[in-house]
């Protein structure tokens, strides 16, 4: 290139503003491209009104002891259980166990509300939505390609990589609960 | 396009035309007078009947969705609004259905003949890479479509595939969430499959004008894998080919009638007739027949991403085929050695698609059990691991080496002379047909 804009410049002229010309013109018509195709792509992300329905508010008077009610948030399922003692236990004693995601039990629920233990029902492999009771820990089981949960939603044997996801959710009171 | 236009129009009208657009002069070329090899056999009409296949789903896809509603409150119902309801909706679901999986199947015996062939060799890499494009994008409108009457084998399928994309380190949660347009299966990401299963058959279309395009650059290939030297070695296109493809097509239509009209269901699974349910998910999840060879490499894979990338490395490998196969000679049929790893490789798709329909932990036999209970013996697991294994050893290992160290036989000197030797057409047409 250096070689034909030698050509046709005037003698004195110095060729490097040429190619500073072809950057800049380069540089702008990247930055137009890349401002027409960026709305065309971003307007595949969750809009506004999705974005929106981020959270719901739950009566948690309406889960008995060691019962789960599943409810949607996000289009996702969320585990709203209520833990036996039984269930705590088992959880705090494998605290120190061999785990892939290693957490302990008190991380899991909020500070002094062990017995309740809210999760994504979105197992953390593919994304089906795993089954209390089944599998070897007590806790969860994934038909689909066989991953098992414990009572804290730990993953302990099969293919996915981490726990239960938890959501962000507060307690407004002792019987309500907002999730997100 | 080979040799030299004999087109003469014949009319004042083609004549005018001919000098301004001349289409029918390329359609005469290529349709009419188009030389292919004479030896051509009934693997060669799969091409034909693909292009059948496409047109038959772009017309009833077409028709569907103009009863067909994108929401997830509407979707279910309206496909079975189209089912009982739509004049001749059953009809033109079922065709639509069925068809898709008729369009694997003729698109995998038309890769396997390819395989064989070895129809992806030199100067064909192309020809054969815009086959595989076209594949790839079958697959994502296959997928896509299957995801729109909304029972639950489509919601959950969508679920477990577009989690794959999840696998990812660092961007595969934007990557989902761009993808579902939202933090989960859901409206969005119905609509916009819709969308897009709408527009992906006529990218099929552009890229088969590039398929048919090389392959008139490059000619035909042929049983023999010689190329076609003298005009002795080939016949027109019309009528000798298309009266063949046609006589295949009626055959293929027949088996198609069969499923549409007998076996409708035959290819589905019956818990797409429930209404999706975010919140349960069927006990056994199975994606189409066409998938499960690939869905047993992933499940073959203990970690997430490696499944995942192994998987779409089993697709991506087909791209550089023709680079991998170090062999001179083209055919099979003159290769012993090879095909009788091919026949292992055509069998360990079929053992792969078998794994992928089955339960990891099922045993496929089973020798004991331990003192706790559990059996002794090969589960799928295991058997799919190991077809995972000869999969991508056929391509990496097989292919490269076996080309070096093989003796083939002899190779004719021309097409009419691999006719004329009577023996070993014999042969070829034993192992071959």
């Amino acid at each position: 290139m250096a070689d034909t804009v030698g050509e046709i410049t005037p003698a004195g002229e110095d060729p490097s503003r040429r190619d500073f010309i072809y950057l800049a013109t380069m540089a702008a018509a990247v930055g137009a491209v890349g401002s027409v195709v960026w709305p065309l792509v971003d307007q595949m992300n969750p809009s506004g009104d999705m974005l929106a329905l981020a959270s719901l508010e739950f009566d948690l008077s309406k889960v008995a002891d060691g019962s789960e009610v599943t409810i949607k948030w996000r289009g996702k399922p969320v585990f709203i259980r209520k833990r036996t003692p039984a269930e705590i236990a088992k959880a705090k004693a494998d605290d120190n166990a061999d785990l892939k995601d290693p957490a302990k039990d008190a991380d899991r629920h909020k500070p002094g509300k062990a017995e309740w233990l809210i999760l994504i029902g979105s197992c953390t492999h593919l994304g089906c939505v795993p089954t209390f009771g089944g599998g070897d820990w007590g806790g969860w089981f994934c038909p689909c390609h066989g991953s098992h949960y414990d009572t804290a939603g730990r993953i302990r044997k099969g293919p996915a990589p981490k726990n239960l996801a938890l959501p962000q959710y507060a307690f407004l009171s002792d019987t309500k609960v907002k999730i997100g | 396009m080979s040799g030299h236009s004999t087109y003469e129009p014949k009319t004042g009208f083609t004549r005018w035309l001919d000098t301004r657009l001349p289409i029918v002069r390329l359609g005469y070329d290529s349709f009419v007078d188009y030389p292919t090899p004479k030896n051509l056999n009934y693997w060669y009409t799969f091409g034909g009947i693909l292009s059948l296949c496409l047109m038959t789903q772009i017309v009833t896809g077409l028709i569907l969705a103009m009863h067909y509603v994108p929401h997830v409150d509407h979707a279910f119902n309206s496909v079975e609004h189209i089912m009982r309801d739509v004049n001749h909706g059953w009809l033109l679901r079922y065709v639509h259905a069925n068809g898709a999986s008729m369009f694997l199947f003729a698109v995998y015996m038309h890769m396997f003949r390819g395989l064989y062939y070895g129809s992806y060799k030199a100067p064909r890499e192309v020809l054969w890479i815009l086959g595989c494009v076209i594949y790839l994008l079958m697959m994502a409108t296959a997928f896509m479509g299957y995801v729109l009457p909304w029972g639950q084998m489509s919601f959950h399928g969508a679920v477990v595939i577009t989690n794959l994309l999840g696998a990812f380190p660092v961007i595969g949660e934007s990557i989902t969430t761009w993808l579902w347009g939202g933090f989960a299966v859901d409206n969005p990401t119905l609509n916009r499959f819709f969308s897009l299963h709408f527009l992906m058959p006529f990218m099929i279309a552009g890229v088969v004008i590039l398929h048919v395009w090389a392959l008139h650059v490059a000619g035909q290939n042929n049983p023999s894998g010689i190329e076609p030297k003298s005009k002795e070695d080939t016949v027109s296109f019309t009528p000798y080919a298309t009266v063949k493809d046609g006589f295949a097509m009626v055959l293929f239509l027949i088996l198609f009638s069969v499923f549409v009209f007998f076996q409708p269901n035959a290819m589905g699974h019956a818990d797409n007739y429930i209404p999706a349910n975010p919140l349960v998910t069927p006990s056994h999840i199975v994606p189409e027949w066409y998938f499960l060879p690939f869905y047993a490499i992933l499940r073959a894979v203990p970690d997430k991403l490696g499944g995942a990338l192994l998987m779409f490395g089993a697709i991506g490998v087909l791209f550089v085929l023709p680079w991998l196969d170090t062999s001179k000679v083209r055919s099979l049929r003159y290769r012993p050695t090879a095909r009788v790893f091919f026949f292992l490789f055509v069998l360990t798709c079929l053992i792969l698609g078998w794994c992928g329909g089955e339960l990891p932990d099922n045993m496929v036999f089973q020798v004991g059990s331990t003192a706790s209970g559990d059996p002794i013996g090969l589960n799928f697991v295991w058997l799919s691991r190991i077809a995972a294994a000869y999969y991508f050893s056929y391509f990496l290992i097989v292919m490269p080496v076996l080309g070096l160290v093989e003796t083939p036989d002899a190779v004719p000197d021309s097409i009419t002379a691999s006719i004329m030797n009577h023996s070993a057409e014999k042969k070829g047409l034993a192992y071959a047909g």
